[in-house]
């Protein structure tokens, strides 16, 4: 296997594209990457995408895009796996780049959410759970979190306050991301007031539907460097499965998924959490980031918000996560947003992240979740010296 | 816009005006935390205080007589025989088949050598009619005409447009300036095909398009219409005394002001959302009513409705030296709108027949 690296990134604001296709959406991304990278030409692209046939009426998007952004006639593929769609395309990519297979491969994630109502985006939001025994029922996506919450809640005794903390660290840190959707702060006595989407989960623990695209360019590490000045290595790449459906697992309160995607990442990378400089989580509901946290390693079952709670998630925290303002307040353009956390490690691992930067980050890790935790993939990446 | 569009203010040969008007405001009010209650345990926040609701034996038809009434009231010694068309702008026409306008113009005298039409474009119909108003008598066709924005809004139970979907509205007489309280210094129209709220034949209730109803729908289209008014005039919100919004809520209009330049004192007196939710057609329309009920001589008022489908109408009228005598020719508005009757949701379901027996 031939060691990958990122040469190229390139996203857009997240938020109602209302007058932009989503062809438009994903090609600004990708051109930006091209140029970020220096190369015009690729073998193959990767498209990360969920609901396009759903909300956009849209499927077979490698070949759209690819079309689109002046690739005529190259491989190009769309990948699902729910929510986490980009970094199950990014994973793709990566194995065609570390089997010898591609030398420089674009992965895109390209999500359009906002050109329906609400209902039918909840609709085809319920698709990442399992059809026949959970959305069938009548749960939605969000009820499925809400089930979750309600569970942490009550095994580890904490009070829905007790959450306010991930969304003030997301809001907190959006402020200095030019493409995040709510660049604006929140303070932790709004949460207890905000509106109330599925008890208990209310608007500040729940991520935003939105629009939104971002991309990558893939190189081997041996010659990246000859393409670009600053390339970021990709030291593990892991996808780890569970059931689809929450009742089905060993223990709806562990991500088995992510204990296994991770496990697999810090094997391949040989670190483990504490070498960890900054974490984009999954945050696409605030039980999901105390479950991602204690899936992660960086905290026992049940002390995930812990973590939060005693200050260790900011910027100068022990484990600095949402950096860029993760789902909750960068947005969460469901299958564009494994790319956006790998563009936004990568500003962090590149010394650019401006206000926001992890001092001295070396080693960043990206989590990206499909559905209430079925897929789980993983990346670690790596400041090349 | 193209380049060839026509961006000078729309206004006739002859200057017309308002020469009297009238609101009118049904007593029943539904607290927006009733609504609340039935369908979101008390959980899902409001967006206004309370709704007026028309009574049983009210519709676009009553509601419509009375606001005209007081528009004649206020103009004085005009005889309702000399009013050549009767324009009605509403939403809620009893009728899918037989014009609102002709049962109004009966009322008020007005038959039978009138022209009688009922208006729809959603919530700006009412300044639709105001418009054309206008035009028939800056070019000379008529004498006076009366314009009506009124509705009693539908709402599906428990849509996020329950909360608001209000009744009420108000009548312009529009006649030569000579007679008039209020000029008309010009008008400007933006309209676009975008579809944010619609309702389509034999549905009871509208749809709309979630928050695409704000940013593209209602604020693209209200800045358009006041901001080409206000170039084509050569005016600033500092011109003006007042300004008035159509008024889904309240802070569509607040947000609309703020971003074209007005303070929240120039919007506030105009601004009756909070009090009896969005009145539809007749929401800007009786704004401005709440506007003339108070303005002084010299007084300057922008008003811009917004209707869905989309469009907007941005207005620019002078208050002249005759308003002060005839403001209290009539009831105010808000006379009416403190002249209120709390109902619970039951009382509600009962008078807006929301309930089908059969």
């Amino acid at each position: 296997m031939r060691d990958v690296a990122i040469i190229g990134v390139g996203q857009i604001e997240v938020g109602e594209h209302w007058d932009t296709s989503l062809r438009h959406l994903a090609l600004g991304p990708v051109q930006a990457a091209q140029a970020d990278a220096g190369v015009a030409q690729a073998d193959a692209l990767y498209v990360g995408n969920m609901l396009s046939g759903e909300l956009a009426g849209q499927e077979h998007l490698g070949a759209l895009v690819a079309d689109f952004a002046g690739l005529r006639g190259i491989e190009a593929i769309k990948i699902e796996a729910a929510c986490g769609s980009g970094a199950a395309a990014l994973r793709v990519g990566y194995i065609a780049v570390a089997g010898g297979l591609a030398d420089v491969v674009i992965v895109a994630g390209v999500e359009k959410m906002t050109d329906m109502l609400g209902h039918d985006t909840t609709a085809a939001l319920a698709l990442a759970a399992d059809g026949d025994y959970e959305a069938f029922l009548g749960l939605s996506f969000v009820a499925v979190n809400a089930l979750l919450m309600r569970r942490y809640m009550h095994e580890h005794g904490y009070s829905h306050q007790d959450f306010a903390p991930f969304a003030v660290n997301a809001h907190k840190n959006a402020v200095n991301n030019p493409y995040a959707m709510f660049r604006f702060p929140v303070k932790a006595e709004r949460f207890a007031t905000a509106k109330m989407i599925c008890d208990p989960i209310n608007l500040l623990d729940s991520s935003p539907i939105c629009d939104g695209a971002a991309a990558v360019v893939l190189a081997p590490a041996d010659m990246a460097r000859s393409l670009n000045t600053a390339p970021i290595r990709i030291a593990a790449s892991a996808v780890g499965t569970d059931s689809l459906a929450v009742h089905d697992r060993r223990d709806p309160m562990v991500l088995d998924g992510a204990i296994i995607s991770t496990r697999r990442a810090y094997e391949q990378a040989g670190v483990g959490p504490k070498d960890i400089d900054l974490f984009e989580l999954h945050d696409a509901f605030s039980v999901m980031a105390a479950l991602s946290l204690e899936g992660a390693g960086f905290a026992e079952k049940g002390q995930g918000l812990r973590l939060a709670l005693d200050g260790e998630i900011g910027i100068d925290g022990r484990v600095p996560v949402t950096t860029m303002g993760g789902l909750k307040a960068r947005g969460h353009p469901v299958g564009a947003t494994g790319i956006y956390q790998i563009v936004e490690v990568v500003q962090q691992l590149r010394g650019l992240a401006g206000k926001n930067q992890v001092k001295d980050a070396r080693l960043g890790m990206a989590q990206n979740i499909g559905g209430s935790g079925a897929t789980v993939v993983t990346h670690i990446l790596e400041r090349m010296e | 816009m193209a380049d060839n569009s026509d961006c000078t203010a729309l206004k006739p040969d002859r200057d017309v005006g308002i020469v009297g008007y009238g609101a009118y405001v049904p007593r029943y009010r539904l607290p927006a935390t009733e609504v609340e209650r039935i369908w979101t345990d008390g959980k899902g926040g409001t967006p206004i205080k309370e709704k007026s609701v028309p009574g049983l034996d009210e519709d676009v038809v009553t509601m419509s007589i009375e606001a005209a009434r007081n528009a004649i009231a206020r103009a004085g010694d005009v005889n309702p025989a000399l009013i050549r068309a009767v324009w009605v702008g509403s939403e809620s026409h009893p009728y899918a088949v037989k014009p609102t306008s002709t049962i109004v113009a009966e009322a008020i005298g007005a038959t039978p050598h009138t022209q009688a039409a009922d208006w729809e474009f959603a919530c700006k119909a009412g300044t639709e009619a105001l418009q054309a108003a206008i035009g028939f008598v800056g070019s000379g066709m008529a004498r006076y005409v009366m314009a009506i924005g009124m509705d009693t809004a539908q709402a599906r139970p428990g849509d996020a447009l329950e909360y608001t979907a209000g009744a009420g509205g108000a009548a312009y007489l529009v006649g030569p300036a000579d007679e008039a309280l209020a000029v008309f210094e010009g008008s400007f129209s933006y309209a676009t095909d975008t579809t944010d709220f619609w309702r389509r034949a034999h549905q009871h209730y509208p749809s709309h398009g979630g928050r695409f109803t704000g940013e593209p729908a209602y604020f693209r289209h209200s800045l358009g219409a006041a901001r080409g008014l206000m170039e084509a005039l050569g005016t600033g919100p500092s011109d003006y005394a007042y300004a008035v919004f159509h008024q889904p809520n309240v802070k569509f209009p607040q947000t609309a002001g703020k971003q074209l330049g007005f303070t929240h004192e120039q919007i506030a007196v105009g601004l009756l959302a909070d009090d009896i939710g969005n009145a539809y057609a007749g929401s800007s329309l009786i704004g401005l009513a709440a506007v003339l009920d108070v303005a002084a001589p010299g007084d300057r008022v922008l008003l811009v409705s917004y209707g869905s489908g989309a469009g907007s109408d941005a207005f620019s009228l002078r208050v002249t030296e005759v308003i002060s005598e005839r403001q209290k020719r009539a009831m105010v508005t808000q006379d009416y709108v403190a002249r209120r009757k709390e109902v619970d949701y039951g009382t509600y379901v009962r008078l807006v027949g929301k309930l089908m027996l059969k």
